[in-house]
């Protein structure tokens, strides 16, 4: 019981961070928690649908399919993060000052709602679709019984309460800066994306340049280990980085403050009234 | 937003043409949440896909942390996984969903 909790526990956290950073970034934003719910709820049903294709989705593309499916995820994803960082960086100031000044939810949030809540179904569907086909081989083989299945559920409770964790702890930031923060976290989580994305193209036969690894720093903090695991998701960590993926990890960041200054500086700032 | 999506999507589609140049000389059978065999022999330096055919009716991941290899075979079905090149060494690799009979080695010289 405890080895499936662990295995499903060690899957959860890595979606669960991310919800939890999502949430935080969306802290006082009216409809959020619809917005959220849509994408977990969204993301449970595709990561089922996924597990249901797996067979299919692994054959397509001469075999590439399931590396394919996973960098075009991340892509989307990463895309959505940029969206939504350049959203905050032309509005957020606005979105504080009101937070500041009525005390309480505004809602001009609508729009970069939907880029995070695709955001997190994408982040669910992923680690998800590997709970439900742990989950479904567990049934399927019907020896290891009730024990293990009851491992797996508290697993998920487990990452549930850990993403509880992540939200409140980001909470504790004062207003002030909690937009300058999560801008920060949601760069690096796009960053580490973008840097998986290449090797999923890598393992696909796609992006071959480039695929020496520069460092490997196993020994000191293993990728799998839970707690690489979390910085993983977190900042992109990799004991084994490949020259490629540090050079799209730099390109991402890079790519996120530049258009997060354009943003920024638009003449439009000047009427916040009149912004979309 | 939606003519990015479709952007990605052909632009996926058109790349994926390239996949196509692998030797797939390599195999490797899970049955019984076993892999057979244990530890298979692949020359450093080189590409290589390893053909990966589940013979048991329930999904297994094979992970690689050192390779850098994670993905599903559904039961009854196979997958191939691309890895290397690898430097001369020993490469461990598991059966994520079954961790305690699925292991094996790749042995790169």
């Amino acid at each position: 019981m405890l080895g499936a909790l662990i295995i499903v526990f060690r899957e959860v956290i890595e979606a669960g961070l991310i919800v939890g950073i999502v949430m935080a970034a969306t802290r006082g934003v009216i409809g959020r928690s619809r917005w959220i719910t849509i994408g977990i709820g969204g993301g449970v049903l595709g990561a089922s649908i996924v597990a249901m294709f797996a067979g299919a989705i692994s054959d397509a593309f001469q075999g590439a399919g399931q590396e394919l499916f996973n960098a075009s995820v991340l892509g989307v994803a990463v895309i959505m993060l940029m969206w939504h960082n350049a959203w905050m960086a032309r509005h957020g100031r606005e979105i504080a000052d009101e937070m500041r000044r009525v005390g309480a939810a505004v809602s001009e949030g609508a729009k970069p709602l939907t880029a995070l809540a695709i955001v997190v179904g994408l982040a669910v569907l992923r680690e998800g679709s590997e709970v439900v086909l742990f989950l479904y081989g567990i049934m399927a083989s019907g020896t290891s019984g009730a024990a293990l299945v009851v491992g797996g559920f508290l697993g998920i409770a487990a990452g549930a309460a850990f993403t509880a964790l992540t939200y409140f702890g980001l909470l504790a930031i004062p207003n002030r800066h909690i937009f300058s923060v999560t801008s920060w976290l949601i760069a690096l989580l796009a960053a580490g994306m973008a840097a998986q994305a290449m090797q999923f193209l890598n393992s696909a036969g796609l992006v071959v340049a480039l695929d020496r690894p520069l460092w490997d720093t196993s020994w000191l903090l293993s990728e799998k280990s839970i707690f690489g695991r979390l910085l993983h998701t977190l900042i992109g960590y990799t004991d084994r980085p490949t020259e490629m993926q540090l050079i799209v990890y730099i390109a991402t960041l890079v790519g996120m403050f530049l258009l997060m200054r354009v943003a920024r500086y638009s003449p439009r700032e000047r009427v916040p009234a009149a912004a979309e | 937003m939606r003519s990015v999506l479709v952007a990605i999507g052909v632009a996926g589609l058109l790349t994926v043409g390239a996949a196509a140049a692998w030797a797939d000389d390599y195999v490797l059978t899970i049955k019984d949440h076993r892999f057979t065999p244990a530890d298979i022999k692949v020359p450093a330096n080189q590409r290589v896909a390893i053909t990966v055919i589940n013979e048991d009716a329930t999904p297994e991941e094979f992970e690689s942390n050192s390779m850098k290899v994670e993905k599903v075979i559904a039961g009854k079905s196979k997958g191939v996984v691309r890895i290397g090149p690898l430097k001369p060494g020993r490469y461990p690799f598991i059966g994520e969903y079954n961790e305690a009979t699925a292991k094996g080695v790749v042995i790169a010289e």
